[in-house]
């Protein structure tokens, strides 16, 4: 019953915040909704007995994502609305909508009449008895311990990409084609003097 | 009693709700953003697979998709400041350089 109550909360309030993501005019608004839909997200996650993940969800998303984002949008004239030309007629997003569901439908019809069985035998007796961080460790540091070193390394990779590229002076050193430079300079010359 | 099939529909509801952000929007924050969603719903559906078959498996897949997402906004950012150091504007249509 407790179940079913959180259920259908988490998800109809993550759907809403999720919706006004997407159809909001202000970015800011559309920011701090993302932050809340996060937070809400982690609340699936403690419902399905991923605690470890939902704490990470809430550390990293909302804690260093957004957090992110709202320190990249001081960057930004955030007031100055993106005046967002949108030419396609409703229809075509139906359209799209409609295909997207088909697919999954498509994709997922045969594993339902199956109803596939898994092969758990893999590391269900190594994991027993643990509690869901200390699983997530055990599996972690074992059977996916390449692939975590690899994330660490894609880590460092992004976290130098996030330096070098919002530091002040690269700008200048790295560029695009010379006249597409001066096309740019031209246009961004005309937008000042507005 | 909530099954499997009602995760998953939610992890789609929400993945279609990213998709119409991206298809949808011009302003290139708030792409960044449906991007998020994207990943996040998908995260949703590997976490209810991996608690209804008893396999921590699909725990690991959103973990690593945790961290790829991490990754992106890092990158992503850094190129959308540069851009809009450049040339003032966020619009998504500002990037057709190419008159096509």
């Amino acid at each position: 019953m407790y179940e079913l109550i959180a259920f259908y909360l988490f998800s109809g309030l993550t759907i809403a915040m999720f919706l006004i993501v997407v159809l909001s005019k202000n970015a800011l608004y559309a920011m701090s909704a993302l932050a809340a839909g996060m937070i809400l997200i982690s609340g699936f996650f403690f419902l399905l007995d991923a605690d470890f993940l939902g704490v990470v969800q809430i550390i990293v998303y909302t804690g260093a994502v957004m957090a992110l984002y709202a320190f990249g949008m001081m960057f930004f004239d955030t007031t100055q609305d993106v005046k967002e030309n949108i030419q396609n007629s409703k229809i075509i997003y139906g359209l799209w909508i409609l295909s997207a569901v088909l697919i999954v439908i498509m994709i997922s019809a045969p594993f339902m009449s199956e109803k596939l069985m898994l092969d758990a035998s893999l590391s269900q007796d190594l994991i027993a008895g643990a509690n869901n961080p200390q699983a997530v460790g055990i599996i972690l540091f074992t059977k996916y311990l390449v692939q975590f070193e690899l994330a660490a390394v894609m880590l460092l990779v992004a976290m130098i990409v996030g330096i070098i590229l919002a530091s002040k002076r690269m700008d200048s050193s790295i560029t695009l084609e010379e006249e597409d430079e001066k096309i740019l300079k031209e246009e961004f010359d005309i937008r000042e003097s507005k | 009693m909530i099954t499997l099939t009602h995760y998953l529909v939610v992890s789609s509801i929400l993945f279609v709700i990213g998709l119409v952000g991206v298809i949808r929007r011009k302003n290139l924050l708030l792409l960044f953003f449906s991007t998020e969603i994207l990943l996040n719903s998908v995260n949703i559906g590997f976490v209810a697979v991996a608690k209804f078959y008893g396999d921590l498996t699909g725990q690991m897949f959103a973990f690593f998709i945790i961290a790829v997402a991490a990754s992106e906004v890092a990158v992503g950012l850094g190129l959308l400041i540069l851009w809009y150091k450049r040339t003032g504007t966020i619009d998504l249509d500002s990037m057709q350089l190419m008159k096509g």
